[in-house]
């Protein structure tokens, strides 16, 4: 694995950068991504880098450079520089005309269609400022993964040049209503694309009645959803690759809130089959469930932390809604939120230290985080309607729903609030997003 | 409509039996007719450890659960509306219970559903929980002027399913409300 301490790399121009962009937004254009970026605050930093085009790219049905520079542009970490012509990985460039445009780091490839009809990517990274190459990437791909292969290189591109892993090959699931009567369930790559580059992603569930509460399994090959479809709400597992579904919870009364463990073995999830709402637990195929809960209040929106051990969730036995933890396997609970009347919704970071949630203060909702070490709470949004929390695998970027315009969007937020991308979706509303794992 | 939700009844049946055969997964197409319901659980019996192949690693396949909503055939009244962050049944609505408490006791074969309501503000999941606590309230008033608890399910729909659209009190007060539904 990569140092991810370090970066291989230190941009030049980082710091300098830094005040240039002080309030700074770019309109990505809407045929190159999905996602509108907003860019606010001191500090925002970005990396100057020229994206060249891949050779032969042209004859593939994905334009591999235009989605690795549109994803860079996305994360608002990159500063794409334009660049004339094709420069493929066994380039020799000039550094001295590359210093001269002003850039930091250069990428170029080749993409090669094989015999049997799959693509050959391969990518290099140079070091412009070193005047040296960082390193190379080659995958042989499914026409249908070359969007995958770019986003690769693009996050291979932000590790080297960040120090961070990117997110760029994760998936995210939604809900998106196309009308009064009609519910999608839809993933899409972490830029709103399908495999086949049209805008609003692929189809998992296509129902009549509400669906809420998608959630990945640690793997990424299965989704766990709730679906109204049979008038009440249902827990069900479906296989993403064969569209297999299993019931996993179909008791009586409400079952709902699915949360896998971290190992894919249980389900966390709310059930009201003895009265109320309590939190269960069931193995990932079902079976009877074990009641982690007994309170006569609300417990629901279990969610595990990434160690497994502990199960944070939400109930109203204070008298308000307030997100409590308790052991995974059972035990007394200890409340985690203290400030304000109506905190739901807990999402907790990958490295374990930051938890989101939704707080209400007055007649707004908005997305929070709370420091789990400190106690630190700040607000990550001045909108009104956030919901559903969910952090991308690297721990860096959330992604909630929200309201503008009188529609249901979907945006991600860097964890200081202060770079924004907005889901301009295909569907007039789109809710309930979930981030899914690495290892696609 | 009976004739689909007894037909869908029968495909849970299917998907259930399926399970304990030892089949883990079923795919459920509700958008063929009912009907042929047990041919798309054999032929997919037959792939249930089938491989993806040489597939994309991208592969979504999508499954379609469409399909029409049960109409309310009863002329009793049907909805209950709640103040603002409560799960009273006002004494307003006691008629309604009374009404249809009376035509449980009488038909014990009949079955309802109570579907509990929230309006739109706050978290899905919460507003479920709202809600189920909502319906679980009627269903108790209920049962205390003569329905049997094993002929009512309380169910929710959280904020998912509003009465009316809109912003303001006077929609979110259409829509904190409990449904009676015949099953």
């Amino acid at each position: 694995m990569a140092n991810l301490c370090a970066p291989a790399f230190l941009p030049r121009r980082f710091v300098l950068r830094g005040l240039a962009c002080l309030a700074f937004a770019i309109s990505v254009a809407p045929a190159m991504a999905q996602f509108r970026v907003e860019i606010s605050g001191v500090g925002a930093t970005q990396v100057p880098v020229v994206v060249a085009r891949f050779r032969d790219e042209d004859k593939a049905t994905q334009q591999v450079s235009s989605i690795i520079r549109a994803d860079l542009e996305r994360s608002g970490l990159f500063r794409n520089i334009d660049a004339p012509g094709v420069l493929d990985e066994l380039a020799q460039p000039q550094m001295a005309d590359w210093r001269a445009r002003a850039a930091d780091a250069l990428l170029g490839g080749s993409v090669t269609r094989l015999a049997d009809g799959r693509y050959d990517v391969r990518a290099k990274l140079w070091d412009v400022v070193k005047g040296s190459e960082i390193g190379a990437q080659n995958a042989t791909v499914h026409p249908n993964d070359l969007r995958l292969a770019a986003h690769r290189v693009a996050d291979y591109v932000h590790e080297k040049l960040t120090g961070e892993k990117g997110v760029f090959s994760t998936r995210i699931a939604y809900v998106a209503k196309a009308g009064k009567a009609n519910f999608l369930l839809r993933v899409a790559d972490s830029d709103g694309y399908d495999p086949s580059g049209k805008p609003g992603g692929e189809g998992v569930l296509n129902s009549s009645e509400p669906i809420i509460s998608p959630t990945w399994s640690p793997d990424g090959k299965e989704l766990a959803y709730v679906s109204f479809e049979d008038q009440k709400a249902v827990v069900y597992a479906q296989d993403m690759a064969s569209g297999r579904r299993r019931v996993v919870a179909n008791f009586r009364g409400s079952n709902s809130a699915p949360a896998w463990s971290p190992d894919g073995q249980t389900m966390a999830l709310t059930l009201s089959r003895e009265g109320g709402s309590q939190i269960y637990l069931v193995g990932r195929n079902g079976g009877t469930p074990r009641r982690l809960t007994t309170s006569s209040a609300i417990d629901t929106e279990p969610c595990f932390a990434p160690d497994g051990r502990t199960l944070y969730f939400v109930s109203d036995r204070g008298g308000s809604p307030q997100v409590y933890r308790m052991p995974a396997a059972g035990g007394a609970a200890d409340r985690v939120t203290f400030t304000g009347s109506y905190n739901i919704s807990p999402a907790i970071s990958p490295d374990g230290r930051t938890m989101a949630f939704i707080s209400r203060q007055g007649n707004t909702f908005r997305l929070h985080t709370l420091d789990l070490q400190s106690g630190a709470v700040q607000a990550l949004t001045d909108t009104s309607d956030d919901e559903s929390p969910s952090f991308a695998p690297n721990g860096r970027l959330i992604i909630y729903a929200t309201r503008a315009a009188g529609r249901d969007v979907l945006m991600t937020t860097t964890l200081d609030g202060k770079i924004k991308a907005r889901l301009a979706s295909t569907t007039p509303d789109v809710r309930e997003p979930v981030w899914g794992p690495y290892g696609r | 409509m009976k004739l689909i939700r007894i037909a869908h009844s029968s495909l849970l049946v299917v998907a259930a039996s399926a399970l304990v055969a030892g089949c883990s997964s079923v795919k459920l197409d509700d958008t063929k007719p009912p009907v042929v319901s047990k041919d798309i659980k054999d032929s997919n019996a037959g792939n249930a450890g089938a491989t993806t192949g040489n597939a994309a690693q991208s592969q979504v396949t999508p499954v379609d659960a469409t399909k029409n909503r049960t109409a309310s055939d009863s002329n009793l009244p049907r909805v209950v509306y709640f103040d603002f962050d409560s799960f009273v049944v006002k004494d307003e609505f006691r008629p309604t219970i009374d009404a249809n408490a009376k035509a449980l006791a009488i038909d014990r074969k009949k079955k309802l559903a109570v579907e509990g309501h929230t309006d739109e503000r706050g978290g899905s999941e919460y507003n479920l929980a709202l809600g189920q606590k909502r319906a679980e309230a009627v269903v108790k008033s209920l049962t205390l002027l003569g329905a049997d608890d094993k002929q009512i399910e309380a169910v929710s729909f959280g904020k998912e399913r509003p009465a009316v659209q809109g912003s303001d009190e006077t929609a979110w007060a259409k829509n904190r409300r409990a449904e009676l539904v015949n099953r």
